[in-house]
């Protein structure tokens, strides 16, 4: 399989919006886990290091494999149903054509941006509590460390979303990060 | 030798990929100029009318093209062909 091919499948399977979309709204999903999760932890009596970053982990991996496995389950069977959809309106069996190896690969990178999104992001999030527990030192706490890179990540997904939708990324960014503010609010409501 | 030099054949095809891309990939095919008509346009699938000229067509390259890209050829329509002498 090469780039062309990779493009060719997307274009025709119309999938370009769909991955993108996945990206986002499983990133976000990832982002927000994480922060709810680091945001309980600061509010809590103190808690050691290992067992915030294995809690993370263990919410990362897992929003990882279900985001994998519903995308690829749910995606595979629409990709079926519209193939046969075809195969019946051309009244032809189209198994050895683009439209058939679309059907079958673009399941799979549809799952993997799926399952990558928030995995990737909970990484990106948890890597200031990785850095304290190797013994670097960070110039502020390193679960308030983490949550402003949740922040972080999270305008930076809302940019993104302006910059695709031909508004302004800041504007964007600034509304996925009040949405982050108002978790974190609702958090500290509950815990307190 | 034999050459075919010419091929109007009725196609019907997906909406995607579109008529401009399909074209391009028939023209890929070998030295050929193509022209494509839409003549019929359904929910999910478009009738053509392929010409295709060439000097030395292949057919089964273009066949295998046609299939490849999920369009399915009905009939051949009309064909040309020369046997002029290679020099």
């Amino acid at each position: 399989m090469d780039f062309q091919q990779l493009k060719l499948w997307l274009h025709l399977t119309r999938s370009h919006s769909i991955v993108r979309r996945y990206f986002v709204v499983n990133g976000f999903d990832g982002a927000l886990t994480m922060l709810g999760l680091i945001t309980g932890f600061h509010l809590s009596d103190k808690t050691q290091i290992t067992v915030v970053i294995s809690a993370c982990l263990g919410a990362a991996v897992a929003l990882g494999i279900s985001g994998m496995t519903s995308a690829y389950l749910s995606e595979s069977a629409e990709r079926r149903k519209a193939l046969a959809d075809l195969e019946e309106a051309m009244v032809t069996d189209l198994s050895n054509s683009a439209h058939a190896n679309a059907a079958r690969a673009i399941p799979f990178l549809i799952a993997l941006v799926n399952g990558a999104a928030p995995l990737l992001m909970s990484l990106v999030i948890i890597t200031p509590l990785w850095l304290a527990n190797a013994g670097v030192s960070l110039p502020l706490d390193p679960l308030l460390a983490a949550i402003g890179t949740a922040f972080l990540c999270i305008f930076g997904l809302g940019a993104f979303l302006g910059n695709v939708g031909g508004t302004s990324w800041l504007l964007s960014g600034i509304k996925t990060v009040a949405i982050a503010l108002a978790t974190v609010l609702i958090i500290s409501l509950l815990e307190s | 030798m034999v050459r075919l030099k010419h091929l109007r054949l009725d196609v019907l095809k997906p909406h995607h990929p579109s008529v401009i891309e399909f074209s391009k990939i028939l023209a890929e095919q070998g030295e050929c100029r193509v022209r494509v008509m839409v003549l019929e346009m359904d929910e999910k699938t478009e009738t053509l009318e392929v010409e295709i000229e060439g000097s030395n067509l292949d057919f089964d390259q273009i066949q295998s093209a046609i299939s490849a890209i999920g369009a399915s050829l009905h009939s051949i329509d009309a064909v040309e062909v020369d046997s002029a002498k290679s020099t």
